[in-house]
Order: C-alpha cells, then sequence, then structure tokens
C-alpha cells in the first residue's frame, strides 16, 4: 500500500512505550493554557450574563418591542335628520421598507401596476430612500385595491389601516363641513372646529417587531383606542340642496362673480342651511383654490345696503317718535342734498310713511329717520342686532363685520347708515339680525349644532319686532321691491337691497351686490333666509330680482319639507292679487318695477 | 473466476460489517461526549432554524454520516492511517487546487460539487494537515531543528496560501493551528518558538505599511468575510444581547428572541452558540463548555497514551484544533475576539464540518483501540 519508502528511524520512536518527559510538559503546558483560556471564556459569560444582564435584556427589548399606534375612526357627522354628511371609511396605506423590496428588484414593475404608479419612478424612489426604514408607497388605498398589492406578498411591502374622510354631499356642504387632511386632522370649517370632539384618541399597543420591522405578535394594549364621537348639526341637508341648487342656477342667470345663502330656524338660530358658490370638492380638495374654499357667508363682510333698513326701523320704533304711520316723511323729489352729498332714490316717491320707506326702500326717508334718531339709541340697536360682533358659532375664520363706534359718527356717516353703507356685515350676521326680529325680538347665537343650549337674549320687545316684521311684509307685496319674493300660500316678510360694491378708492359704478333678506310664513316666521349674490351681470342686478326668486323658491321647498302650515291660504281661495299676475308663485311685477337702493359716493374719500 | 472474486469480497465485506456492529472500536466516553454534543446541537438547530425538521433532519444525516465514517476509521490501525497519510495529503491539496482554478475570476469559492453533495476540500484539510506534519516529524529526531521546522512549515503554508486564496483567511489560520500544534507537541524548542512569533509579529506590520489602501480593505474583509452591511459590528452587538439577556438560567428553549426576530445573523451557524446562550442561559453554558471541555481532555489523554510519536502528535494536535475552534467560536459569539466564520463544532448547521471532525474522532478512536498493539 505504501508508495513512500518508510524512513529507517520509525522502529525506534514507535517503541516508546510511555511518552517522553518532554511530551509529557508540552502536555501539561497545553492543558494550563487551555484552562485558561476556558476561565477566560467563563469569566466573560458570566460578565455578559450575570453583571451585565439587565443591560443587555433591555437593549434586547429596546430592538424589538415597539409601541404602535392603533387607528380610530372619525366620528361621523349627521344632518339634522340623521342622514350622514361626513363618514370616515376604513383605507389601507401601503408602506415599504426600501432595502428589503430592492433586494426583490425584478419584482418592481408588477408592485408599480398593483399601486398603480409609474414603475420606474416607484424604484427612485426606493432607491432615493434606501437607507431609511418606512416609506410610504401610497396612501389611502380602498381596502380591495390594497388587499390586491398586498396579496403579491412582495416582502417588505406592508399595510397599515387608516380612515379616510368621505363627503357624501360633496360640494354642497363642502363650505360647512371643511375637510381633513391625509392624516385625518380637520383642517377647516367643522371638522377643524370639533376636531377634539371628532377625532378620537387613537389607541396604543405594544408589539414584537422583528429586523424588518414585521409585527410578530401583539404583545399588550397600551392604550385602549377612543373612536371619536359623531356629531349631529343643525344642517338639513335637504334645505343645504334645494339652497345650492337655486343658488347655482341664480348664479348662471345672472352671470354673478358668487353667491351665499344662510338659512336660520327662527326660533332657535340653528343653522338649517349654508351654501357658497364657488365651492369645492372636499372628496379630493387638492386643486381647489383659495377662493373655493373660502365660506362666503362667514367670511366674507359686505355692506348691507337697504337690507340693514328694518333694523334702523327697529331703533326708530322703539324711540317712540315713530311708528308704522307716521310722522310721514316727505323724501323732497327724491334727492336730499346733505351736506354737500346727493342721498337719493330711484324715483320720486314724495311723502312716505315710515312703512313706505320700507315699502319702497327709500335712501331719503331713511336718511330723514336715522337724522331723527339718537345717536345712542341707533348704535346701541345695530349693536344689539349683532353688528361688528362676532356671531360666536365657533366657526374657525369668521368675521366680525365692522361697526364704527357711535359717538364718532359724523352726521353724514349717521345718515347714510341708515341704509347700510359705512358698516360691513357678513350674510350670517344679517340672517342673524333677521331671526332675531322673527322670533320676536329675541336672539339667539347661530349654531351649527343641533339642540345646542343658546341662551337667548331679548333685544327688542316683541310688538316691535312684529311692527317691523309687518311693515317687511309690504315689500313683497304689489308696490314693494320684492315681489319675486313671493312663496305662494305663504305671506313673506323681508328686505332687498342693492349695494354698490366698494372697490378702489370709492364705489365701482356697475358692479353691484344683490341681496335679499327675509323671514316666512311673516305671522310666525319659522325659517329665516338670506341670499347674497355677487356681481351679477346679465338681465338684472337688483336685489328683489335677483336675489329675491332664489329666496322664495328655497323656501318654498323648505317650508314643504317641514310641513310648515301656511298663512295665507286666504289670498289663494280669494282670488287675490297674485292670481291676476299670471302664477301664484314668483309673480314678476311688471309695469311697477322697484328699483331700491342707488348708494351715494363714498361719504369718506 | 469472477464468481469467486465476487463471492470472496461478499464475504470479507460481511465479516468487515459483523466485526464494525459487534466489536466496534470506539472509545466509550468519547463517544458517550460526541453523542451528547450532537443531541445538544440539534435540539439547538431545531430552536435556531425556526422549528425547521428539514434543517434539523438534515443535520442528522450528516451526523449520521460522520458516525459511520468514524465507525469505519476507527477500524483502520494507526499505522495504516500512517502510510496514508501522504496520499491523503496531496490528495486534499490537489482538491484545494482544483477549486482555485475552477472559482478562477469568481468570488469566494470553497466548494465542490460532486452532485449529491458539496464539500469544502478546506475542511479535509483541518485533518490531512496535522496528519501530515505528525508524518513527517515521526521518524526524525526530536525536538525537531531548524532543517525539519522549515520543511513543515513549507507543508503547512501551501495549502494554508490556497485557502487563504479562495478567500478564507480564517480557515487557513485554523489548518495551519492544526499543523501548528503538532510542531509545538513534537517539542519544538520555546527560544525557536518565541523567535518565529517574533519574527511573525515584525514582519506583519511592516508588509502592512507597504499594503495599499484596498489591499488593507481586503485583508480586513478577509477576516470578517461575513461582515453585516447594515453596518460596523452589527454581529457583535445583537450576538452580546443574545447572551447576556439569557441571564443565568436563559429564555427557555425556542425563546431566543434575538434569534426569532431575526435580528441575529447567521443565527444557525456561525452565532448558533449566540442562541443556545440566549435560551439556556450561564447554566446552560456553563453545562455546553464543560461537556466539551470532556471531550478536548478525553482527546488529550488518548495523546498521553499513544504508543507512537505519529498517534501522539496527531491526537494531541486534533484535540487542541478542536478546543481552538470552541474558544475562537466562544470568543466571537461573546465578542472577544473578531469575527472569523469558524462554526461552533457539532452545534453549528454545516455537513463537512460535521463529518471531517467526527472523522478526526474515528482516527483518535483507532488510536486509542490500537494502543495496546504493537506493530
Amino acid at each position: 500500500m505504501t508508495l513512500r519508502p518508510r524512513p529507517v528511524a520509525l522502529t525506534q520512536s514507535s517503541r516508546r512505550r510511555v511518552a517522553a518527559p518532554s511530551a509529557r510538559r508540552r502536555m501539561t503546558v497545553v492543558v494550563a493554557v487551555l484552562v485558561l483560556a476556558a476561565l477566560g471564556l467563563l469569566a466573560r459569560a458570566f460578565d455578559l450574563q450575570v453583571v451585565r444582564k439587565q443591560f443587555y435584556q433591555e437593549q434586547g427589548e429596546a430592538r424589538f418591542l415597539r409601541e404602535m399606534p392603533i387607528a380610530v375612526s372619525r366620528g361621523t357627522i349627521f344632518d339634522r335628520n340623521g342622514e350622514p354628511l361626513a363618514v370616515s371609511t376604513p383605507v389601507v396605506s401601503i408602506w415599504a421598507n426600501p432595502p428589503e423590496v430592492l433586494e426583490n428588484e425584478e419584482r418592481i414593475p408588477e408592485l408599480a401596476r398593483a399601486l398603480g404608479v409609474d414603475a420606474a419612478e416607484l424604484k427612485e424612489r426606493l432607491a432615493q430612500r434606501s437607507d431609511r426604514e418606512f416609506v410610504y408607497l401610497r396612501r389611502q388605498m380602498p381596502p380591495e385595491a390594497a388587499q390586491a398589492v398586498l396579496d403579491l406578498g412582495i416582502p417588505g411591502v406592508n399595510g397599515q389601516r387608516e380612515y379616510k374622510r368621505y363627503y357624501p354631499s360633496g360640494e354642497v356642504t363642502a363650505h360647512v363641513l371643511g375637510f381633513t387632511n391625509i392624516d385625518d386632522h380637520g383642517q377647516e370649517g367643522l371638522e377643524l372646529a370639533f376636531d377634539d370632539w371628532l377625532a378620537g384618541k387613537p389607541g396604543a399597543k405594544r408589539v414584537i417587531r422583528d429586523r424588518m420591522g414585521h409585527v410578530v405578535e401583539d404583545v399588550e394594549l397600551v392604550r385602549e383606542p377612543k373612536p371619536g364621537k359623531s356629531l349631529t348639526l343643525s344642517i338639513d341637508r335637504r334645505i343645504q340642496f334645494l339652497a345650492y341648487n337655486e343658488l347655482k342656477s341664480a348664479l348662471e342667470q345672472f352671470e354673478a362673480e358668487s353667491g351665499s345663502m344662510v338659512i336660520l330656524d327662527a326660533k332657535s338660530g340653528e343653522v338649517l342651511a349654508m351654501v357658497n358658490l364657488p365651492t369645492y370638492n372636499p372628496n379630493a380638495v387638492r386643486g381647489s383654490s383659495a377662493a373655493q374654499r373660502r365660506n362666503r357667508a362667514m367670511t366674507d363682510v359686505l355692506e348691507p345696503g337697504s337690507t340693514v333698513k328694518p333694523i334702523l326701523m327697529t331703533a326708530a320704533l322703539a324711540s317712540g317718535r315713530f311708528t308704522p304711520t307716521s310722522p310721514l316723511i316727505d323724501t323732497g323729489g327724491g334727492h336730499w342734498f346733505f351736506q354737500g352729498h346727493d342721498i337719493h332714490d330711484t324715483h320720486n316717491w314724495g311723502v312716505l310713511t315710515p312703512t313706505g320707506v320700507i315699502t319702497k326702500s327709500s335712501n331719503v326717508g331713511a336718511a330723514h329717520i336715522a337724522m331723527q334718531l339718537d345717536t345712542a339709541l341707533m348704535y346701541d340697536t345695530y349693536r344689539a342686532f349683532g353688528f361688528g360682533n362676532s356671531t360666536n358659532s365657533g366657526f374657525p375664520g369668521e368675521a366680525s363685520g365692522y361697526l364704527k363706534v357711535g359717538r364718532d359718527w359724523r352726521p353724514l356717516e349717521k345718515a347714510i347708515m341708515g341704509y347700510g353703507y359705512g358698516l360691513n356685515v357678513t350674510p350670517l350676521q344679517l340672517a342673524n339680525a333677521y331671526a332675531t326680529l322673527a322670533d320676536g325680538g329675541v336672539m339667539h347665537s347661530p349654531t351649527f349644532v343641533k339642540d345646542a343650549i343658546n341662551e337667548p337674549r331679548a333685544i327688542v320687545t316683541p310688538e316691535i319686532a312684529a311692527q317691523v316684521v309687518k311693515m317687511m311684509e309690504t315689500v313683497t307685496a304689489p308696490g314693494g321691491t320684492a315681489t319675486a319674493a313671493q312663496v305662494a300660500n305663504y305671506i313673506v316678510a323681508g328686505k332687498t337691497g342693492t349695494a354698490h360694491k366698494a372697490s378702489a378708492g370709492g364705489y365701482a359704478k356697475n358692479n353691484y351686490t344683490a341681496a335679499f333678506a327675509g323671514m316666512v310664513p311673516a305671522t310666525d316666521p319659522r325659517l329665516v333666509g338670506v341670499v347674497i349674490i355677487d356681481d351679477p351681470k346679465k338681465r338684472s342686478y337688483y336685489g328683489g330680482m335677483v336675489s329675491g326668486p332664489v329666496f322664495a323658491k328655497v323656501m318654498e321647498g323648505a317650508l314643504r319639507l317641514l310641513d310648515v302650515p301656511p298663512d295665507n291660504i286666504g289670498r289663494w281661495y280669494a282670488g287675490g292679487p297674485l292670481q291676476g299676475q299670471g302664477g301664484l308663485v314668483g309673480a314678476k311685477p311688471k309695469d311697477d318695477v322697484s328699483i331700491d337702493d342707488e348708494p351715494i359716493e363714498d361719504p369718506n374719500p | 473466476m469472477i464468481d469467486t472474486l465476487v463471492e470472496t469480497l461478499h464475504v470479507r465485506l460481511r465479516r468487515l460489517l459483523r466485526r464494525l456492529l459487534t466489536r466496534p472500536r470506539i472509545d466509550l466516553p468519547l463517544a458517550a461526549g460526541l453523542f451528547l454534543l450532537a443531541c445538544a446541537g440539534l435540539v439547538t438547530l431545531y430552536s435556531a432554524g425556526d422549528a425547521d425538521l428539514g434543517l434539523v433532519g438534515g443535520q442528522a444525516a450528516r451526523f449520521a454520516m460522520g458516525a459511520a465514517l468514524l465507525l469505519l476509521v476507527s477500524r483502520i490501525p494507526p499505522a495504516v492511517l500512517r502510510s496514508w497519510t501522504p496520499w491523503l495529503y496531496l490528495g486534499s491539496t490537489f482538491l484545494l487546487v482544483v477549486v482555485a482554478v475552477l472559482g478562477e475570476g469568481r468570488g469566494a469559492y470553497r466548494w465542490l460539487d460532486l452532485g449529491v453533495m458539496r464539500f469544502q476540500p478546506s475542511e479535509l484539510l483541518k485533518l490531512t494537515m496535522p496528519m501530515m506534519v505528525a508524518w513527517y516529524l515521526h521518524p526524525r529526531q526530536l525536538p525537531p531543528g531548524w532543517k525539519d521546522i522549515a520543511v513543515v512549515g513549507l507543508l503547512i503554508a501551501v495549502p494554508a496560501a490556497l485557502i487563504a486564496k479562495q478567500p478564507d483567511l480564517g480557515t487557513a489560520l485554523l489548518v495551519a493551528a492544526a499543523g501548528g500544534f503538532a510542531l509545538f507537541l513534537a517539542g519544538m524548542a520555546w527560544w525557536r518558538i518565541g523567535l518565529l512569533l517574533g519574527a511573525v509579529a515584525a514582519v506583519v506590520p511592516v508588509a502592512w505599511h507597504f499594503l495599499h489602501q484596498y489591499q488593507r480593505d481586503r485583508v480586513l474583509t478577509l477576516l470578517n468575510p461575513e461582515s453585516d452591511p447594515l453596518g460596523n459590528g452589527w454581529h457583535i452587538i445583537q450576538s452580546q444581547i443574545a447572551v447576556g439577556s439569557g441571564g443565568v438560567f436563559g429564555k427557555g428553549w425556542q425563546h431566543s428572541t434575538q434569534s426569532r426576530l431575526e435580528f441575529l445573523p447567521e443565527h444557525t451557524t456561525d452565532f448558533i452558540f449566540a442562541v443556545f446562550s440566549e435560551e439556556f442561559g450561564l447554566v446552560g453554558v456553563c453545562a455546553l463548555l464543560a461537556l466539551y471541555a470532556f471531550i478536548i481532555g478525553r482527546c488529550l489523554w488518548i495523546a498521553m497514551e499513544a504508543r507512537d510519536t505519529y498517534s501522539r502528535l496527531l491526537a494531541g494536535a486534533i484535540g487542541m484544533s478542536f478546543f481552538v475552534y470552541v474558544f475562537v467560536n466562544g470568543g466571537m459569539v461573546a465578542g472577544m475576539l473578531p469575527v472569523v466564520g469558524v462554526p461552533m463544532p457539532l452545534v453549528s448547521y454545516g455537513g463537512t464540518s460535521a463529518v471531517s471532525l467526527l472523522t478526526g474522532f474515528g482516527v483518535l478512536m483507532s488510536i486509542h483501540a490500537h494502543r495496546k498493539m504493537h506493530d
């Protein structure tokens, strides 16, 4: 077998029966070294496992124990009848651990297809963030689509449950509700105002995660998740839709820039509807402009123009020097040159009763009444009706309007303030003032929450309020400025306003704000509405012609929806004056066109 | 004619098999120690491998194969082994050359694919190297002089360099150490050892100085071939956490969080001892080390009992190599030594290592069984 010659010395060395002493010494050295090394190893083990055990256990736990949030759904927002206006739907956000995904680079196109994104882009994004462990691939996917992504089973791709807000009424309720951001926090509107209420408290759980970040096991619940509480609004979705549709068609018909409508419950001050145009889709906020997102009914101010005259009249009646019928006011041929300014009416109305000032919307008459009133009384009345004060509705970004302090009023300012210039109000403030007259002089702070506790305050006596409402009934009656605001079978009390828009350095000659504010049924008002249409360009620009019909159409529907008993059946059966004008609803005056509210140039250049 | 041959072969095979089964030449204490160790290894592997029975079964099959080789080798008298030694050495070195040629132009290349199994020729050298050194030294005047030391140095250097080129510096050093142990046990004078080590210590920094940075990096990578790209010392940190968090009594079998959550890299191979330490604590570590100490002690005792120089040097070198594996792996897991790819013998997952280790123990048993025979 052996192919090499055996060395000669073999027999000698192999015959030794016992190892040589030198070999024994070597072995002793070896054993000594081994024992020392073993002791070293044991000492190290003792150090790690006994002395520093605590440290390493904490280090270990720090690596795999994590506190993870448990998503909670945001509270649902309902309308007053329990219809959902804002709901939270479960969605899944897909996230990835970039290095892990990049390990299976060939599957990226497949992943991109399922996500609905560009493969090259996705790959680049993952490569850029390859030093991270967490990157969102796509947020808020529908659960089924997300499941399809997760079913691919690509390592490093995970889903995270979240909630996304959905607004079934879309743009119709957009301004009132506002919207939430991607993290489910309210950004605008009631979503922002009631964020704490709606948001709930995300829970937390302690989980064991492996090195790749996958949750392996739930250990314990750290904090119970508290879902958001739901909120029932005072808004009536049906009336909101009505208002939206009518406002929209009016804007198209008159080619107006923008518009707002507010409807209040006269008895409670609750906001039943609030719409603005232009609007936006709250389900796809991105791309909408700030102009679209503004809740104009609360954030924008306007000079109320003639719509303020009922408030002036309230002060006049309260002074005791005026009644609805006396004294007679001479409008002086439609012009009053006061302190170098031409206060004028559209026609020469001759001598008017105070009611006639309202009916015909005489600026000269209003200025005369204002000048005969005690400044303090007039200021206090305006103030009491909420002008220059926030309504405290709690709505984010609500404007307070502007009312100069009474003692600073110059005579000319006082005169023009009688017909609504030199102060500005929000549409909601205007509606609130009218609601106060409608409810017998009792003011409720406007609220968006159904059955909210609301301290009513008496502003004027019920008698005076009733008298003013009675005066306003003439506005929609034949000879008034807003016959187009009539509603069949109901008596409408209201007031028109056609104001020149304020512009840089004065008032724009041909740009108007057409307003109508009113209440129905006038004998026992249930609904108060304000319609503001900004800058109508075609057909007409008068409040009675532009905004009045919107009020009438919306209220007609709303009264039927709310089953409000009519207060004007008599006229219908009697074949009263309305029938002769070709219909019961929205009958338009022909030769009787009233042109109200010619403003004067800016009194304070 | 052929019938007679087949018949003869058949009869002889049967006789051999019967002798293997009825009168095995095994050392019972050593066999018992190895059996316990293999069991501990499989139990740990089951946990570290996430209860993968296929993994455990594969390892058990390799243990069985190693045990068969052990029984076979234990029947071969040391004198026969000695006479085969040069061929075994040359053969295994030749396989290294084959690997080097096949691996030309590739990255790390250590494996030979035999179809049914793959094995690392470098593992063979762990056994054939001390055999060769013992074979060369046994007929010579001991302690060895410079001339013999130079020849042994050459015998060690050639395969070690081939292994280092694969690149696998860790195994190269272990193979070289195995040869060195035989030389040391042959009684190489202390002053010669000192001089040699001093020369090496002097040359290494000088050589290091002349290397380019990229060459140094390459050497550092060789020292730490499986280094995790995630960061410096990732292995060490995770391994120390595993060992330390085990505490005195451990977290219990299959409760190693570091391994189960995949924080610990290589947890079935190089770092399986960390899993063991985490699950069985200091108590388990002491028990396992005691088992290893018993096996090593038995090896050294067999070496001392050996009747010829070849057997003594070989048995001693195998025992010391075994100890070095345990110590280097344990030191690495405990964060005392740098990360080198040395498995924990008979516990780490790995076929070639288990088979070659058991074959080595077969040699030891042969030496022990034949100590009273005179050739």
